[in-house]
């Protein structure tokens, strides 16, 4: 078997290039990074022969050693020596695309030349020469449509025959005669130091005092000296620095290359150009951005995403579903005709009733809600009905309540106060909706009518944990395995599954903006605002998209290119609150307003996102790792186009698969963790053994088994963190790392741990079990219960998050310190609320208000502070690129 | 001596000298930004900054502090 043959692909950003790779290889490839940079290695074999193997460079301008794109590009070129190039060029950007092309030459490795895009050029009735393109730079030059698949086998068939001739061009000699001669002194001097097919490359790159070059020569100081004399005298000679001498010459041939290659036609404005004139235009740029801006939140997250998501949560792994129209329609009709009854508030209001009447009804509400009532329960209710009967029990004025446990008034709308009996509050000419009276009769009836069963309706698809508890039940497993499965795996699985369609319909979006050409729009419009706290104009879509949630947020940085901008991005966009926190808020809001009129408190909690993200990134810009002057802001717009469905598609998927592989895993892991904290732990109960184990499976374990866990143990052992914060109790402690899975698990564990069952942020009685954990001797402390919320508002997102957060930074210190960096800045911010609210309210002062102010002024230093000078800015790239510590 | 960013929408220019050094001034070269080249000044952000021209056939953006590095003489309207 031969070796196989290895040919890079070079060429501009937007010539065509992954359109060209997929075309190619089918994207059956591997995608990963450079070593130590995150930027985007691609390989695949080709369709036709699988010997040979494509190489996917980053798409560059030139071979310069500043940015990291550059840097593995050129490293790739000269020390990995691939068999052969393709540079692809767009031949509508000749000029510049040719610049790219005389630097790849010089690599010395044999190169083919495809013109991409002619139709484009057809379209302007230029006409391009391509046979005596090829004479000039000395390479086969072939016309092809990376698009519409022509010419490309040829293509490659002229690579693979020009790697195995191993006929290097090393470059062309478009400098003047005085550079050339000065290039072949440098070459002289270099002598042996370098490969001779190199020769050219070296020379040049030492003229330009490349510094990255000059280190790996290793140059004597005679040898540097002799060098750099001859560097010096043209540079004298022409007035102007080595570097720019070389840039203007390479330009300045290429013009008459293209001069003598191309006739143009007389230049129109290009349909590009018009739509631009439009997009771009200074008073409608902005409208047209924020309709954009809400057309990709309105089809990503509200129309198609969520909906589509919500469907997969709520049916698939959690109530099951129809696929029968008809099944649906009856089984909501019974439903409907069931809850018309109120059967349950009559049966509660019955044996409420019954008990003041002094019949014994310990145990028959359990006997009713029995999955399948055997002979023991079927015995105690009819005891019951038999007591009450010759009691001559009638219930009256039953209180109806709604599916969240509150009461409601005569309009069927909840009544969200209550005092602190629980007994509902009106408000005036509203009355409460109450069932006239509740006879014997009526409460066999109630008993007797069961609440219809999806299951007995036709089409009916079972949820996946109800299915697989059945088949578990089937085969005869234990409490702890069902559990595990259940609870655990298929919990974990779904956390992950349950966010793919609302990121697969985003990146439709986003990868089409992007692919269209609209995304440089984008940077180009919003960098005068985001420049001012130092992120790029592009940071603002993943701001956007994480209101929705932050995993399809944190990947949507993907598309800022500048590493330092996209790492910052990453890290704080999930401080925006995504529509998990939102029952947070709700509880929020029940608490302090009755869930009514106080519309403003949850602007606040993104008001609050906001301000954090700005805070944080002007004051992690004056940091070491993320110092530095705003990138430069010199790029290219290029021209607009629909992009090819395939390309778009593959697009799409390649960052839904590297989300479900990457980020995936982590959860999995993470969600089989938590199960084990909260499943497991000492029966410390009374009557208990204290023995370890699986905590429901155990003898006589009580409902509220969680406060035994070793969830509740790490509550406890990490409460003491929260004291300055207010909320040191090891519930708090212990909801906010059940939050961790699912941010909305914060209301629900709380539920678990106070034993409020099955109530949820809407239910008055959740309102007053979160106030009462902030009540301290018959006083709520506002300060501490909003500092509870901030600090899960802002600490580290969930594990979804913080897995793509790992994937995104493709590096574990990284990862470590952007949720490091969340969670300190959570608590900062959760210990300012609750220390200046004590302070403010109750006059409170101590040793953490001290602190509080200390931290507080150490802030305000690190904003307005000016930026510290670190080193000089052109060794940045250098010094990153060469930091063994970041190939994670 | 007058600069890239003193140059009105819709004039145009040849560029005569560039400031600026490493990065900023290299990376504004290699697209094309050179001595003797004709630069069209064609738009200016909604909010002011950056500036978008078009250079060799292609639309570039630049900020205004950029586009101040590159100096600039022969302003005239129209390309």
């Amino acid at each position: 078997m031969p070796a196989p043959t290895t040919i890079a692909l070079a060429g501009n950003p937007n010539c065509g290039k992954t359109t060209l790779f997929n075309e190619l290889t089918g994207s059956n490839g591997y995608v990963g990074n450079w070593p130590g940079v995150t930027v985007e290695k691609k390989m695949a074999s080709w369709r036709s022969d699988h010997d040979v193997i494509f190489v996917d460079l980053p798409g560059i301008y030139s071979l310069s050693p500043y940015s990291p794109e550059e840097v593995v590009s050129r490293d790739y070129l000269v020390k990995e020596r691939p068999d052969a190039v393709i540079n692809l060029i767009d031949v509508t950007n000749l000029e510049r695309s040719l610049y790219l092309a005389t630097q790849v030459l010089e690599a010395g490795r044999p190169m083919v030349v495809g013109l991409n895009m002619c139709d484009l050029l057809k379209g302007r009735k230029d006409k391009i020469d391509a046979e005596l393109l090829s004479e000039r730079l000395g390479v086969p030059v072939l016309e092809v449509s990376a698009l519409r698949n022509t010419n490309l086998d040829a293509l490659v068939n002229a690579a693979v025959d020009a790697g195995r001739s191993g006929r290097a061009p090393g470059g062309v000699a478009c400098f003047t005669p005085e550079l050339e001669k000065a290039l072949e002194d440098i070459q002289s001097i270099l002598g042996d130091a370098c490969a001779p097919e190199l020769a050219r490359w070296y020379a040049i790159k030492v003229f330009e005092r490349d510094a990255e070059v000059l280190q790996e020569l290793g140059l004597d100081e005679a040898r540097r000296a002799r060098a750099e004399a001859v560097i010096a005298a043209v540079e004298k000679d022409r007035d102007d620095d080595a570097e720019s001498i070389v840039t203007s010459e390479r330009y300045e041939w290429i013009a008459t290359v293209v001069d003598d290659c191309v006739k143009k036609a007389p230049k129109q404005l290009t349909t590009s150009q018009k739509i631009d004139r439009v997009v771009t235009n200074r008073v409608l740029g902005l409208p047209i951005f924020a309709a954009v801006m809400i057309a990709v939140y309105w089809f990503a997250l509200v129309a198609v995403g969520t909906p589509a998501t919500d469907w997969v949560n709520d049916n698939l792994f959690s109530d099951g579903f129809f696929i029968s129209a008809q099944g649906s329609a009856d089984y909501t009709q019974a439903k409907e005709a069931w809850d018309e009854h109120h059967y349950a508030d009559q049966i509660g209001g019955y044996l409420d009733a019954a008990k003041e009447a002094g019949v014994d009804v310990d145990g028959v509400q359990e006997a009713i809600d029995a999955e399948e009532r055997g002979d023991e329960d079927v015995a105690t209710i009819s005891a019951f009905m038999k007591a009450a009967k010759d009691a001559g029990v009638t219930a009256e004025d039953v209180p109806i309540t709604d599916e969240d446990g509150n009461f409601v008034d005569d309009e069927g709308e909840a009544i969200t106060k209550e005092d602190a009996d629980g007994n509902p509050i009106l408000d005036e000419g509203q009355r409460q909706g109450l069932i006239p009276s509740v006879s014997l009769d009526q409460f066999k009836e109630a008993v007797e009518t069961p609440e219809p069963d999806q299951h007995d309706y036709p089409g009916f698809v079972d949820s996946l944990p109800n299915a697989a508890s059945g088949l578990l039940d089937g085969a005869g497993a234990s409490d702890l395995v069902k559990s595990l499965v259940i609870d655990g795996i298929i919990g974990g699985v779904g956390s992950v599954l349950g966010f793919i369609p609302q990121i697969f319909f985003l990146f439709v979006a986003l990868c089409f903006l992007e692919d269209c050409g609209y995304m440089s729009r984008v940077a180009f419009v919003m960098d005068r605002v985001f420049r001012r706290f130092g992120l790029s104009g592009k940071s603002f879509i993943p701001m956007i998209v994480s209101s929705g949630c932050g995993v399809p947020g944190v990947l949507a940085t993907k598309t800022i290119e500048n590493e330092r901008d996209r790492r910052m991005t990453a890290m704080l966009t999930t401080m925006i609150p995504c529509s998990a926190k939102l029952p947070i808020i709700a509880l929020v809001m029940g608490v302090l307003a009755g869930g009514s009129n106080m519309w403003w408190v949850a602007p606040l909690f993104y008001l609050m996102g906001i301000v954090a993200i700005v805070v944080s990134a002007v004051m992690l810009k004056k940091t070491r790792p993320f110092e530095g002057e705003p990138l430069p802001f010199v790029m290219e717009l290029p021209a607009y186009h629909f992009p090819a469905v395939r390309s778009w598609f593959l697009h799409v998927w390649e960052r839904v698969g590297a989300y479900v592989k990457k980020a995936g895993t982590i959860i999995f892991a993470a969600a089989v963790g938590i199960w084990f904290l909260s499943n497991f732990g000492v029966a410390g109960w009374e009557g208990g053994d204290g023995g370890f184990g699986f905590l429901p499976g155990m003898e006589g374990v009580p409902d509220s088994f969680m406060d035994y866990s070793i969830l509740a143990g790490f509550g406890g052992a990490l409460s003491f963190l929260f004291v300055p914060l207010g909320f040191g109790n090891w519930q708090a402690a212990a909801s906010s790392i059940s939050a961790l899975i699912a941010k909305e698990n914060l209301v629900s564990t709380f539920g678990v741990l106070y034993g409020l069952g099955g109530a949820t942020e809407n239910s008055v009685g959740m309102w007053q079990g979160f106030a009462n954990m902030f009540t301290i001797g018959g006083t709520l402390h506002v300060g501490a219960m909003c500092a509870f919320v901030a600090f899960n508002m802002l600490c580290a997102p969930c594990f979804a998050a913080m897995g793509t957060i790992r994937r995104q930074m493709e590096s574990a210190r990284w990862t470590a310190f952007a949720i490091a960096y969340e969670c300190i800045f959570g608590w900062v911010i959760g210990l300012f609320i609750n220390q200046f609210y004590e302070l403010v309210a109750f006059g409170q002062f101590g040793f953490w208000t001290v602190v509080a102010f200390v931290l507080l002024a150490a802030m305000l230093f690190q904003i307005f502070r000016p930026a510290p000078v670190w080193d000089k800015p052109d060794e940045k790239v250098l010094s990153s690129l060469t930091d063994p510590g970041e190939a994670a | 001596m007058a600069s890239l960013r003193d140059v009105r929408v819709g004039e145009a220019a040849t560029v005569t000298k560039l400031g600026g050094t490493g990065a900023v001034k290299r990376r504004i070269m290699d697209m094309g930004v050179t001595k003797g080249t004709r630069i069209l000044v064609h738009k200016v952000a909604p909010l002011g900054d950056p500036i978008e021209v078009t250079v060799r056939g292609f639309e570039l953006s630049l900020r205004k502090d950029e586009a101040g590095c590159i100096e600039v003489a022969d302003v005239r309207r129209g390309a």
